[in-house]
C-alpha cells in the first residue's frame, strides 16, 4: 500500500476563493492510503514545496497528490521538489482543481465536491503509479533552415556563428527572398540589397553553413535532436559546381518571352536564368517549361557557349537524406493574388500594381531601371493613388484575410514619400482606413510623408478603379468631409495583404507543427515561447509565423537561433519516460497501431515464444522505439487487443480514476 | 430613450446586420452610385443605427434614394450590408402607424391620367396603415 500525501493549494483566492479548501484536504484525508493532508496558501512558493519535501521525509510518503493547477503550469515545479527528497518524480500527480474547477464554478458547495473527486480520482491513479526512470538521447548537433530568405539566412549566420553546423534549404535558385525584390526599407530608407547582399554573401562563404539552392524538404522522419531528412535538389540542369555564373548563355539563349518572376512579370527573362546580379549562390538555372531543348530535343545553345562546360540537359533530380539536431521554419509569406478584386481593376490595367511591384518599378534593377513608368505606355505618371488595406482586415472567406497584414501602412508612407521625393510633380494620395505604424521612429516616419512631402493621406476606401481613356478613374470616399472623389489617376497601387506561402501548409504536416486557421505556423506560447513551435525541436523564424517589418524577421530569427544553439548545445536531451510498449504475449501483429502512430515509433518483429508441450511458435509483435514515441497515446485506442500501454497513463490507472470519479 | 432601444433592435433584427462590424472604411460610400442624392450615405447609415439614431434616418429622403442596387453588400470588406439597413429603416417608416405617407387629401394632386387606378389603390393600401 501506497504512503501518499494530499496538498490542497489555496492559489490565494483563485481556489480557496470558491473552493473549501480545508474541508477538501480533510475529506481526502480519509481516502485509503493518505497517511498526511494538508491545504496551503500557494504551493508553488518555495515555503509550499518545503512542505511537501519536508512531509515526504517526515511521513515516508511514497507518492504525492498535489491539487491545485493546471499540471501544465507546475507539475514539473512539484515533481523536482519530490525528486531533490528522492521521491520518483513520477510519483507525482496533480489534480487541477483551479481551471477544471474553481474558475468554472460559483457555487462554493458544488465546487468543493468536484475538487474532492479530482483529488479522489489522483489519488487512485498514484496507487497505481510505479516509480519510471527517463532514458537519455543523443543530438545530432547540425541544425536544418527551412526558406531562405532574411529569416532564414540570419537564423543560419547566428547558429554557425555559435559553431554548429547548419544547411539551408530555400526552393527558389537563390537565397534572399522578398527582401531582394524590395527598393529602400522603412524607417531609414537604406537600400534593402546593400545591406541584404553582405549577408547572403557571409552565409555563402561560411564554412560551416551548407546552401541548398531549388531544393524542397520531401520527407521528415524523427525527433527532437535526431530528425532524419530528405531533401530533394530539383534539376536545374546546370552543374552547380562548376558553373561561374559568367552569365553568357543567359545573353545567348534564343527563349526570350519567359515572364520574369523577378520582376513579377513585368519583363521577360530567358529560359536559362540567373535570377538578379546578386544572387547566391550565382550559378544558372535552366527553366524546364520553357527550355526548348528541354521540351523538343533541338537547341542546345547554352551548351555552346558555356565555356565552363556547365550544362547539363539530363541532370535528374537528386536526394540527399541528412540528420539534424534542429528545425527552423523560414518560409516566409506573398503578396495575395488580387484577381477576386475586380474593384480595383487589376486584372484590366497594367497601371494597377502591388505594392511589390511598385517596389520593382522604383529599382534600379527593375524593368524601367528605376525611372517610374506606368507600365501600359511607359509615361510618366503625374496622380497617383495608393490604397492600403487590400484584401486585409475582411470578414474573412471569401472577402479576405481578417488580420492586418502590419508591414503596408510602412511600405506604403514608403512608397509614397519616395515618389513625392524623387518627383515632387507628382500627386500622391493614400487611401487609408487607419494608420498603423507603431514602431520605432515609424509614426514619425509617416508624419514625414504628410507634413515634409506634402502626400495627400485620406481617411476613406476606394470604391471602384475604371480604366478610360488612358487615365483610371478612380472613385472613393473621403469621410473626414463626407465627400465622394473621382480622381482621373495615371497608376494605382494596391497594398496587397500578405499571407504564408503556399508550401507551408504541407510542410507542417511533414513536421507535425501546427498552424492557425490562416496557414501561420503557431507558437508554443504566444507570449512566452513565441519562437519555439510546439513540436519539439521545431522553431519558427520569420514571416512564416505571422505578419512583420524586417527588424522584427531579424530579431526573431536570432531568438529562433538562440533557441537552436541552447539545444545544439547539450549532447543528451533526456527523453519522455512515459512512453508506449506492447505487451508481446497480448499483441497479434494487427499493424493498428503502426498506422495511427503520428511519429513513425511503432515496428513489428518476428519472435519466438514458447508453446505448450514444448513447441515454439513465431509471432509478429509490435515493438515502440522509446526515443521516438511521444507518449500521445494513439496506439493504445487502436490496439483491438489491449497490448499497447502507455507508461504513467496505464489502462489500468486511467480506469482507476474513471472508477474515483463514478463511485 | 427606452423607445429609441427599442426601434434600433427592431432595425438590427429586421435587416439581420451586425453593425458592430463595420470598420468605418467607407468602402460602401466610396462604391455608392447613389451618393449624390443621399443625404445619409451607407457608412453613416451603419453607424447611426449602431448609435441608435434611427429617428434621422427615417425622417431622411435617403431612404428613397438609394437605388437598392447592393453595390455596398457586394463590396464591403466586414459583410455588414449596409443597404439591408436602408431596407429595414424604409420599411420600418412604411409599417408605422399614423405616419402615412399617402394622406387621402393628396391623392388628387398625384392623379395622372396614365396611371393605372389599381396601382393607386394598391399604394393606398400599402402607405397608408
Ligand atoms: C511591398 C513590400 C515592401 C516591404 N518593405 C519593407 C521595408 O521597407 N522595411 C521592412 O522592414 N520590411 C518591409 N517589408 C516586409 C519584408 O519583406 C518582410 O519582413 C521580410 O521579407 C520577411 O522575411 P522572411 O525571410 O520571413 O520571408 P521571405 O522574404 O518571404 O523569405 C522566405 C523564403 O523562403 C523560401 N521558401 C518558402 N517556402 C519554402 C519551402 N517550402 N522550402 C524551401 N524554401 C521555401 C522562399 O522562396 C523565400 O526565399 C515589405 C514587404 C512588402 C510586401
Ligand atoms: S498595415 Fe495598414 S495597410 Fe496593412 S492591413 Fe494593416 S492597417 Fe491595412
Ligand atoms: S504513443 Fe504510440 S502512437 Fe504515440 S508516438 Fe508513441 S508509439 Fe506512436
Ligand atoms: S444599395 Fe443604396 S446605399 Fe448601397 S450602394 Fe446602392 S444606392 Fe448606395
Ligand atoms: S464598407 Fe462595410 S465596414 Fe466599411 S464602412 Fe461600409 S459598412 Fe462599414
Amino acid at each position: 500500500m501506497q504512503k501518499i500525501g494530499v496538498f490542497v493549494c489555496w492559489c490565494g483566492s483563485n481556489i480557496a476563493g470558491t473552493v473549501d479548501v480545508h474541508a477538501v484536504a480533510e475529506t481526502l484525508k480519509k481516502e485509503p492510503g493518505v497517511v498526511f493532508s494538508t491545504d496551503y496558501q500557494y504551493m508553488c512558493s518555495e515555503a509550499g514545496q518545503n512542505l511537501i519535501k519536508d512531509s515526504i521525509k517526515e511521513y515516508g510518503l511514497t507518492g504525492v497528490v498535489i491539487c491545485s493547477c493546471s499540471p501544465r503550469m507546475h507539475e514539473n515545479t512539484f515533481r523536482k521538489a519530490a525528486q531533490s527528497v528522492g521521491l520518483n518524480p513520477y510519483m507525482v500527480e496533480v489534480a487541477n482543481i483551479r481551471e477544471q474547477c474553481s474558475w468554472i464554478h460559483k457555487d462554493m458547495a458544488t465546487a468543493t465536491e468536484k475538487a474532492v473527486i479530482l483529488g479522489r480520482a489522483a489519488i487512485a491513479k498514484v496507487h497505481l503509479n510505479a516509480p519510471l526512470t527517463a532514458g537519455e538521447s543523443p543530438v545530432v548537433k547540425r541544425a536544418l533552415v527551412i526558406g531562405g530568405g532574411i529569416a532564414g539566412i540570419q537564423t543560419a549566420l547566428d547558429i554557425a556563428e555559435a559553431g554548429f553546423e547548419v544547411d539551408i534549404v530555400e526552393k527558389s535558385p537563390t537565397i534572399g527572398g522578398k527582401m531582394a525584390q524590395i527598393d529602400k526599407t522603412f524607417p531609414t530608407l537604406d537600400c534593402a540589397a546593400c545591406i541584404l547582399t553582405p549577408k547572403m554573401v557571409e552565409a555563402a562563404q561560411q564554412e560551416k553553413i551548407k546552401i541548398y539552392s531549388y531544393s524542397e524538404v520531401d520527407e521528415v522522419k524523427g525527433f527532437v535532436g535526431n530528425f532524419s531528412v530528405k531533401i530533394r535538389r530539383k534539376a536545374r540542369y546546370v552543374n552547380e559546381d562548376i558553373c561561374t555564373g559568367c552569365g553568357v548563355c543567359t545573353e545567348k539563349c534564343p527563349q526570350k518571352k519567359v515572364p520574369n518572376e523577378f520582376n513579377l512579370g513585368m519583363d521577360n527573362r530567358r529560359a536559362i536564368y540567373i535570377p538578379f546580379a546578386q544572387a547566391v549562390p550565382k550559378v544558372a538555372t535552366i527553366d524546364p517549361n520553357y527550355c526548348t531543348m528541354l521540351k523538343t530535343g533541338k537547341c542546345g545553345v547554352c551548351s555552346k557557349v558555356c565555356t565552363a562546360k556547365a550544362i547539363d540537359y539530363t541532370q535528374k533530380d537528386e536526394f540527399v537524406e541528412a540528420q539534424y539536431g534542429a528545425i527552423v521554419v523560414a518560409t516566409g509569406f506573398n503578396p495575395i493574388s488580387l484577381e477576386k478584386y475586380d474593384e480595383f481593376a487589376y486584372s484590366q490595367s497594367p497601371d494597377v500594381v502591388t505594392s511589390l511591384e511598385y517596389e520593382r518599378l522604383m529599382n534600379a534593377a527593375g524593368p524601367t531601371s528605376g525611372t517610374l513608368l506606368r507600365p501600359s505606355d511607359l509615361t510618366h505618371p503625374k496622380t497617383i493613388v495608393f490604397v492600403q488595406c487590400v484584401g486585409s482586415r475582411c470578414d474573412g472567406g471569401d472577402k479576405g484575410k481578417p488580420y492586418c497584414s502590419k508591414v503596408c501602412c510602412m511600405y506604403t508612407a514608403k512608397h509614397a514619400m519616395l515618389t513625392r521625393e524623387k518627383y515632387p510633380d507628382t500627386d500622391v494620395y493614400v487611401f487609408y482606413i487607419d494608420v498603423r505604424t507603431p514602431g520605432k521612429n515609424f509614426d514619425e516616419f509617416y508624419r514625414r510623408a504628410v507634413e515634409d512631402y506634402g502626400v495627400h493621406y485620406i481617411k476613406g476606401m476606394v470604391g471602384k478603379v475604371v480604366p478610360q481613356d488612358g487615365k483610371l478613374k478612380v472613385q472613393a470616399s473621403d469621410l473626414l468631409s463626407n465627400e465622394q472623389l473621382h480622381i482621373d489617376a495615371d497608376m494605382v497601387v494596391l497594398a496587397a495583404a500578405i499571407e504564408p506561402d503556399k508550401t507551408a501548409r504541407p510542410l507542417a504536416t511533414m513536421l507535425t507543427a501546427s498552424m492557425d486557421t490562416n496557414d501561420f505556423f503557431t507558437e508554443a506560447h504566444p507570449k512566452l515561447r513565441p519562437v519555439e513551435s510546439p513540436t519539439a525541436g521545431v522553431f519558427l523564424s520569420g514571416m512564416c509565423q505571422g505578419p512583420k517589418d524586417i527588424p522584427e524577421t531579424v530579431s526573431q530569427a536570432s531568438a529562433a537561433a538562440a533557441k537552436v544553439i541552447g539545444l545544439l548545445a547539450k549532447d543528451k536531451l533526456t527523453c519522455n519516460p512515459c512512453v508506449a510498449h506492447s505487451d508481446e504475449q497480448l499483441c497479434n501483429g494487427c499493424s493498428s497501431c503502426e498506422k495511427v502512430c503520428p511519429y513513425g515509433a511503432i515496428t513489428y518483429q518476428d519472435k519466438e515464444f514458447r508453446m505448450p508441450n514444448r513447441t515454439v511458435a513465431v509471432r509478429r509483435v509490435a515493438s515502440v522505439n522509446p526515443a521516438v514515441c511521444q507518449g500521445c497515446g494513439a496506439c493504445t485506442v487502436a490496439c483491438p487487443s489491449g497490448a499497447m500501454d502507455l507508461n504513467g497513463f496505464s489502462n489500468r490507472q486511467i480506469m482507476a480514476e474513471v472508477d474515483a470519479i463514478c463511485k | 430613450m427606452e423607445n429609441k432601444q427599442q426601434l434600433t433592435e427592431q432595425i438590427l433584427r429586421m435587416s439581420g446586420v451586425n453593425a458592430r462590424k463595420c470598420m468605418r472604411c467607407g468602402k460602401c460610400t466610396a462604391t455608392c452610385p447613389s451618393f449624390d442624392e443621399m443625404e445619409y450615405h451607407p457608412h453613416q447609415f451603419v453607424y447611426m443605427v449602431e448609435k441608435g439614431d434611427i429617428e434621422p434616418l427615417m425622417k431622411s429622403e435617403s431612404l428613397y434614394t438609394c437605388l437598392t442596387c447592393f453595390a455596398c453588400v457586394e463590396r464591403c470588406p466586414r459583410n455588414v450590408e449596409p443597404a439591408k439597413l436602408v431596407e429595414a429603416v424604409r420599411l420600418a417608416v412604411i409599417r408605422e402607424q399614423g405616419a402615412n405617407h399617402l394622406k387621402p387629401q393628396d391623392l388628387p394632386e398625384l392623379w395622372d391620367e396614365d396611371l393605372p387606378q389599381q396601382a393607386i389603390v394598391s399604394a393606398f393600401r400599402k402607405y397608408s396603415k
